[in-house]
C-alpha cells in the first residue's frame, strides 16, 4: 500500500511513493537520493539525521513521512544558497567543526534553528540547545565557537 | 612554507562536510542492489546441529543464503588469523557469532527470512569470567586448544613478560609495600557511522568494494586469502570513514558483502543497525591490572610487580597486540630501578575485543596512576611530590630496557598544575627532565 507524498525540498517541490511505515529518513535518502541527513541510530539519539521541517529542527528517522505532506522540508543541500556557503557553514570550517563528518550536516541543521530562534545565544544555552547531537570525534567546543563566531558576526 | 607554519589550516574535506556532499558508504547505490543481513548465534556457545532455509527461501525477494561452505579460500582472517567469518565447524564461541548469511531485496525482506531460519544449536556451558576461565576444569572456549590462555610465542608460552633488574632485591630495600588491583570494562567505540560495504562486479568482472577500513591494507590481504582472489581482482575503495576509533581496524561487514556477491552475482549493500554494530563489533577489552610497590619513606619508588589479565572474548582480534603494549607501559613514566611484569590474554564466551583508542596502554596508565596515589595515600605523602620524585628524567631506563630520551613527565605536570590553578611548591617547580642532579 503506497500513497503519493508531495512536500518542498529545500525550496523545490518533491513527490514520492511511500508506505505508512516509512519515516522522512527513509523517503530522503532512499527515495529522492537526497543522503547529507546521515543513518546514525535510526531511533532519535544520535541526531545526525536532523532537517528542518516547516524551520524547526526535527529528526528524520522519527518523523513519519506522510506527516510531511505539503510542509517544507530543509536539509544541508538546502543551507547554501546559489553555491554561497552561509556564513554558518564557513565557521564551521574556519573553526575546526568536522573531522570524519558524519554529525556535521545534522550539527548545521540544529545550529540554524537555534540561531533562528536566538539570534545571540550564551554558551550554556548552545550547549543545551545541541545537546541531541552527538559528536564522536570531540568537535563539541570547535562547534560551539563556530555558532558563538556567526552569531556575533551577525550583530 | 610560512603561509602553513602556525596557522589553523581548514581540512581539505570540510567543504564537503558542511554541504552534505560527501558520499560516506551508505551514501552509495548501485542498480540492482541487494541487501545482506545476518544470522547470529542466539548463544553464548553451542554446537549447530541442524540449520534449514527452506522456509525462508519461500519468502518473496530472498535470492538465497552464504554458508562457511561458500567460502573459496580461509575461514579466517584479522591480525591473528584466528576469526572465523562465518561459524566454522558448526561451532559458535559467543552471542552474536555470524552463522549464515542472506541475501535479498530489501532490509524487511532479509529480517523476514532470517526470523524464518530453523537453528537448532545445542548449547553448551560458557564461560565469562577470566579466573574460572584459567581453571584447570574450566570449559574450553575453544574446543581444539589446550587451555583458555592465548600462546603468545609457540609453541607454549602464555605469558608476556618483561623484566628490568630484580624485584626480589628492590621490594627487599623497600620501607613499604603497596598493593592495589584495578580492574577496566569493555568499551564501544561508537562511531557515529556503523559498519557497512558496498560490494559488486564492475565492468571488467573485478570485485569492487566500498569498505569504512580504517586498515585498508591490510584488510584487502585478508580479503584475498578469504576470497581466493589475488589482488589485481579486488578494487578495494576506502577513505571516507564516519569515525572509527580502532573498532575499523577488524573487517566487520566487508568479507560477508564480498562472499555474497561471488555468490550470487548481484550488487550488495551490508549495513549494521546501530543495535547490531554495538552488540557484534570488536570492543575495548576488559582488564585486570595487580600492582605491588615497594617505596622508601623518603618516596622513592624501588621495585613494581605488575600483573595483567585481559580478556579477548571469544577470539584473539589485536588483543594480543595490545596486550604487549599494556604491559610495556603499565609501570608508567617513573623510574623504577627494579620491575616485572607479567601479561596473559585470556577467552572467554563474550564478544571480541580488540583495537581501541590508546589501544591498551591507557588501561595500563589507568591503573598506574591511580596505584600511585593510593602509594602517597601510604606514605602521607603529597601525590604530586611522590610523582615529581620519580618521573623519568633523560637516561632512565623503561622496563623493556629502553633508555628515555627527551622525557617530559615534570614538564607535562608543571604545565597541567598550572592551568589547573594548582601553585606546586618551588621544590617541584625546579626539578627538570633532563636530570635527576638538576632537582
Amino acid at each position: 500500500m503506497t500513497h503519493i507524498l508531495s512536500f518542498q525540498l529545500n525550496g523545490a517541490p518533491v513527490q514520492a511513493l511511500v508506505k505508512p511505515s516509512d519515516s522522512l529518513l527513509d523517503v530522503l535518502r532512499e527515495k529522492l537520493d537526497v543522503t547529507s541527513p546521515k543513518r546514525g541510530c535510526d531511533s532519535g539519539d544520535c541526531g545526525a539525521c536532523t532537517v528542518l521541517l516547516d524551520g524547526t529542527a526535527v529528526r528524520a528517522c522519527l518523523t513519519c513521512a506522510l506527516t510531511v505532506e505539503g510542509k517544507q522540508v530543509v536539509t544541508v543541500e538546502g543551507l547554501s544558497r546559489e553555491g554561497e556557503l552561509q556564513p554558518l557553514q564557513e565557521a564551521f570550517m574556519a573553526h575546526g567543526g568536522s573531522q570524519c563528518g558524519f554529525c556535521t550536516s545534522g550539527m548545521l541543521v540544529s545550529a540554524t534553528a537555534l540561531l533562528a530562534k536566538n539570534p545571540h545565544p550564551q554558551r550554556q544555552e548552545i550547549a543545551q540547545e545541541m545537546s541531541g547531537n552527538l559528536c564522536r570525534c570531540g568537535c563539541y567546543e570547535e562547534i560551539t565557537q563556530a555558532i558563538l563566531d556567526t552569531a556575533r558576526k551577525g550583530e | 612554507m610560512n603561509q602553513y607554519i602556525g596557522k589553523a589550516m581548514p581540512r581539505y574535506d570540510a567543504q564537503g562536510h558542511v554541504t552534505g556532499k560527501v558520499r560516506y558508504v551508505d551514501d552509495i547505490k548501485v542498480p540492482g542492489m541487494k541487501c545482506v543481513k545476518v544470522l547470529r548465534s542466539p548463544v553464548h556457545k553451542g554446537v549447530i546441529k541442524n540449520l534449514d532455509f527452506s522456509k525462508a527461501m519461500t519468502v518473496p525477494g530472498v535470492v538465497g543464503f552464504v554458508t562457511a561452505q561458500d567460502i573459496p579460500g580461509k575461514n579466517a582472517y584479522g591480525r591473528f588469523q584466528d576469526m572465523p567469518v562465518l561459524a566454522p565447524e558448526n561451532r559458535v564461541r559467543y552471542r552474536g557469532e555470524p552463522i549464515a548469511a542472506v541475501v535479498a531485496a530489501d532490509e524487511d525482506t532479509a529480517l523476514e527470512a532470517l526470523s524464518l531460519v530453523s537453528l537448532d544449536i545445542e548449547e553448551q556451558t560458557p564461560v565469562f569470567d577470566m579466573f574460572e576461565a584459567m581453571k584447570p576444569d574450566a570449559p574450553l572456549v575453544r574446543h581444539d586448544s589446550k587451555s583458555n590462555v592465548w600462546v603468545h610465542y609457540p609453541p607454549d608460552i602464555t605469558e608476556v613478560t618483561m623484566v628490568k633488574g630484580r624485584v626480589d632485591e628492590g621490594m627487599a630495600q623497600a620501607d613499604q609495600v603497596i598493593h592495589g588491583r584495578y580492574s577496566t570494562g569493555v568499551q564501544d567505540h561508537a562511531p557515529m557511522e556503523t559498519n557497512v560495504s558496498v560490494a559488486y562486479r564492475d565492468e571488467m568482472d573485478r570485485l569492487v568494494i566500498h569498505t569504512v577500513s580504517q586498515t585498508i591494507y591490510a584488510h584487502l590481504g585478508m580479503l584475498c586469502a578469504i576470497l581466493a582472489m589475488p589482488m589485481s581482482q579486488i578494487r578495494y575503495i576506502g577513505g571516507r570513514v564516519g569515525g572509527a576509533f580502532g573498532g575499523k581496524n577488524d573487517i566487520h561487514t566487508d568479507h560477508i558483502a564480498a562472499l555474497a556477491v561471488l555468490k550470487f552475482g548481484h550488487p550488495v549493500k551490508y549495513r549494521l543497525s546501530r543495535e547490531e554494530d554495538l552488540q557484534f563489533t570488536t570492543k575495548r577489552g576488559a582488564f585486570v591490572l595487580d600492582f605491588k610497590t615497594g617505596v622508601k619513606n623518603d618516596g622513592r619508588l624501588t621495585a613494581c610487580r605488575i600483573d595483567i589479565w585481559h580478556d579477548t572474548g571469544a577470539y584473539a582480534g589485536m588483543s594480543p597486540y595490545g596486550l604487549e603494549k599494556c604491559a610495556m607501559f603499565a609501570p608508567g613514566p617513573y623510574d623504577f630501578p627494579h620491575v616485572k611484569v607479567t601479561a596473559r590474554t585470556i577467552f572467554t564466551n563474550r564478544p571480541i575485543s580488540s583495537s581501541m583508542r590508546g589501544f591498551s596502554v591507557i588501561n595500563g596508565q589507568i591503573a598506574s596512576e591511580i596505584h600511585m596515589n593510593r602509594v602517597a595515600e601510604a606514605l602521607g605523602m603529597d601525590p604530586w611530590e611522590l610523582r615529581f620524585a620519580n618521573a623519568w628524567r633523560d637516561g632512565d631506563q623503561g622496563v623493556t630496557g629502553y633508555k628515555v630520551r627527551g622525557a617530559g613527565a615534570l614538564e607535562a605536570m608543571k604545565k597541567a598544575a598550572e592551568l589547573a590553578g594548582i601553585k606546586l611548591p618551588d621544590k617541584l617547580m625546579s626539578m627538570s627532565s633532563r636530570g635527576r642532579q638538576a632537582s
